[in-house]
């Protein structure tokens, strides 16, 4: 790849507010021109790093800067950075002409340039002919439309936004991904942006940063994060995951063989990775790379009954009952290709299709954390 | 039978209803009356005459009150109107130690007895030599008034959304800018009933103007109490009657303008 400019640099920021640690020791640069997501459940800290960013929180520690400056200490006004709100935070008394153009009245552009550039900005978005509407006379996607416009008439370096589709109904909220995902790669804007959808985050971004409980657990391109989670909470989150508990036993080649609670299996031990003996770690296969069969395969020993069917549409899937009561996840496209209920079936796979976690992660590290925290 | 029963019961709650009405408007209605009453005494309608309008000109005294009334009105609802407004504000975006004991404090004004209050005012001035007359009225109004004013937009900022305060500045306008392009004209409704809310208060007050009136500086309605003494005239009805043609039409105006399409 190429090589990127950085243009937002976090560096070792904390935030704390009260007794909450809501962002620990944040490292993270976002490059020139890119689609980064930050994804997480709610309370992960995804939005106030966003907030931060755009200049509407302090770091409690750390430096931010943007193309090169630090700016913690700046006012959102001095910031060339722009947000789209969650709740478009429109000017409900402004029509949407004088909405759009806010912030080049605020910058004192002229009048001519003015109306030329809201023009530009509405018909990028598709709301021409809206000039002399008010905010309360639009639907939710062409408010959100309204917002991106008056953000962007600015060219700010980077576009910050906070969860701009949550409020919008599913098929709405496809269309304006492939929309804001068009408009990002048009203006060559970077985007920094937050969502607590998986779907969302894989489908629009460069690259996703993974948030769980104030850390970074992984920041990476979409398809690795789907096929290499480097931690429980990942593989978790991002998509379905049979995730199993499991101990390392004998590494041939790349070849690993694990020993499940009940029975055992093959992985593939990554490259470069070394394990002691015997060492707790996560197993994790999805659900439609899980295969089985009536004969034992060489090598698994993984026994289950098939429990349920269910089916979602687009896939069917079967919840398979395995000897420690934990249900593995099989799915499939078409119904012939997923076991019968009732049936008793071996469970197996190819051992490049199961990702070998370490079992570090936000639990081990929370409590390190809670640790320290408690000597002091 | 049964719909029998329900038309009596639908023309009884008319009647009712027109009584309510009759009750509210038959004094004012008498006021208007006897302006146009040729006898200086309002016991029995003589003959119709403009003459009390002709003559309210004339009537130095009763026109002076009416100016003190409204100048007292104005200036004190422009003080009350700018103190509460911030103190709305800046009371819902900032969480502070002792908010709950302040924001009842506020409430201690509009239920404490006027008499109270007058006298209490009355106590200060005098304390601190605050020359009696318009001054100290303008003082007094402005300091009832601004609980008013601080409840009416407190109502209007609460359904206000903090982000677009947060939209303003991203969009580079500093926090004076973004209060007076965004913050204040939205919570402009809220201002302004807490203004006419203020100057109803001052224009009506009787009780702490009395007290913290001086001489040479009445008002309106302590003029038209001092002349319950000698016996009201005409051309008070006449005064009267203008105020309230004027009110009717501010009200009717304020409302049709209500109906526009909402932009807010």
């Amino acid at each position: 790849m190429e090589e990127r400019r950085a243009i937002v640099e976090i560096k070792n920021v904390n935030k704390i507010f009260g007794e909450n640690h809501v962002v620990h020791d944040l490292d993270l640069t976002i490059y020139e021109g890119e689609f980064l997501t930050m994804l997480g459940p709610s309370g992960c800290g995804k939005t106030t790093i966003l907030r931060m960013i755009g200049g509407f929180e302090e770091p409690s520690g750390g430096q931010i800067l943007v193309e090169g400056e630090r700016v913690e200490e700046k006012e959102p006004f001095e910031r060339n950075v722009n947000t789209v709100f969650q709740s478009y935070a429109l000017f409900p008394h402004m029509d949407i002409f004088n909405n759009v153009a806010y912030g080049l009245k605020m910058k004192k552009v002229k009048k001519e340039e003015i109306s030329r550039r809201v023009k530009e900005m509405l018909a990028l978005v598709q709301l021409n002919g809206f000039e002399k509407r008010y905010p309360s006379q639009l639907s939710g996607g062409q408010k959100q439309r309204v917002a991106i416009a008056r953000a962007l008439i600015n060219r700010p370096k980077v576009l910050l936004l906070d969860e701009p589709l949550g409020a919008l109904d599913l098929k709405l909220r496809k269309e304006m991904q492939l929309e804001l995902k068009n408009l990002q790669k048009k203006l060559g804007i970077t985007f920094v942006y937050v969502t607590h959808d998986q779907e969302e985050a894989l489908a629009m971004s460069d690259r996703i940063a993974v948030m769980n409980q104030g850390y970074l657990d992984q920041l990476d391109t979409p398809e690795k994060v789907y096929e290499k989670p480097v931690t429980r909470f990942v593989a978790d989150f991002i998509g379905e995951s049979n995730i199993f508990e499991a101990t390392m036993s004998e590494i041939t080649g790349n070849t690993a063989s694990i020993g499940l609670e009940v029975g055992y299996a093959l992985g593939l031990a990554e490259e470069g990775v070394t394990y002691a003996p015997s060492e707790m770690v996560y197993a994790c296969v999805r659900p439609e790379k899980v295969l089985f069969s009536q004969e034992t395969i060489e090598g698994f020993n993984i026994k289950g009954v098939v429990r349920e069917q269910i089916y979602v549409g687009n896939i069917i899937k079967s919840n398979v009952i395995i000897a420690n009561g934990q249900t593995v996840k099989i799915s499939r496209l078409d119904i012939d290709e997923v076991p019968k209920v009732g049936e008793r079936i071996n469970l197996y796979w190819n051992s490049d299709d199961v990702v070998i976690m370490k079992s570090r992660g936000y639990q081990i590290r929370s409590v390190i954390e809670n640790a320290s925290l408690g000597g002091n | 039978m049964r719909n029998r029963r329900k038309k009596f019961g639908s023309v009884l709650s008319n009647i009712y209803s027109y009584l309510v009405y009759l009750f509210l408007y038959l004094p004012i209605f008498v006021v208007l009356l006897f302006s146009f009453n040729t006898s200086k005494r309002n016991i029995v309608f003589e003959g119709f005459t403009f003459e009390w309008y002709l003559r309210l000109p004339d009537n130095d005294s009763l026109l002076n009150a009416y100016g003190n009334t409204l100048f007292v009105g104005c200036i004190s609802t422009v003080i009350a109107t700018v103190i509460g407004t911030l103190a709305s504000y800046g009371m819902s975006k900032y969480k502070f130690k002792g908010k709950g004991i302040i924001d009842i404090l506020l409430y201690i004004p509009v239920v404490i007895p006027e008499i109270v209050l007058g006298i209490s005012l009355l106590a200060i001035f005098n304390l601190s030599n605050v020359p009696m007359g318009l001054t100290s009225l303008i003082i007094a109004h402005a300091t009832f008034s601004i609980p008013f004013v601080v409840f009416t937009v407190n109502a209007r900022l609460a359904g206000f959304d903090r982000s677009v305060e947060e939209a303003a500045m991203d969009l580079g306008a500093g926090r004076l800018k973004t209060f007076f392009t965004v913050t204040l004209p939205i919570i402009m409704p809220g201002v302004i009933s807490g203004a006419f809310l203020a100057f109803t208060l001052s224009v009506d007050d009787i009780i702490i103007s009395f007290f913290t009136t001086g001489p040479g500086s009445n008002t309106f309605p302590l003029k038209v109490m001092e002349l319950t003494k000698t016996g009201v005239t005409p051309d008070v009805y006449a005064l009267t009657t203008i105020v309230f043609i004027v009110t009717v039409a501010v009200t009717f105006l304020s409302q049709r303008d209500k109906k526009k399409p909402v932009k807010g």
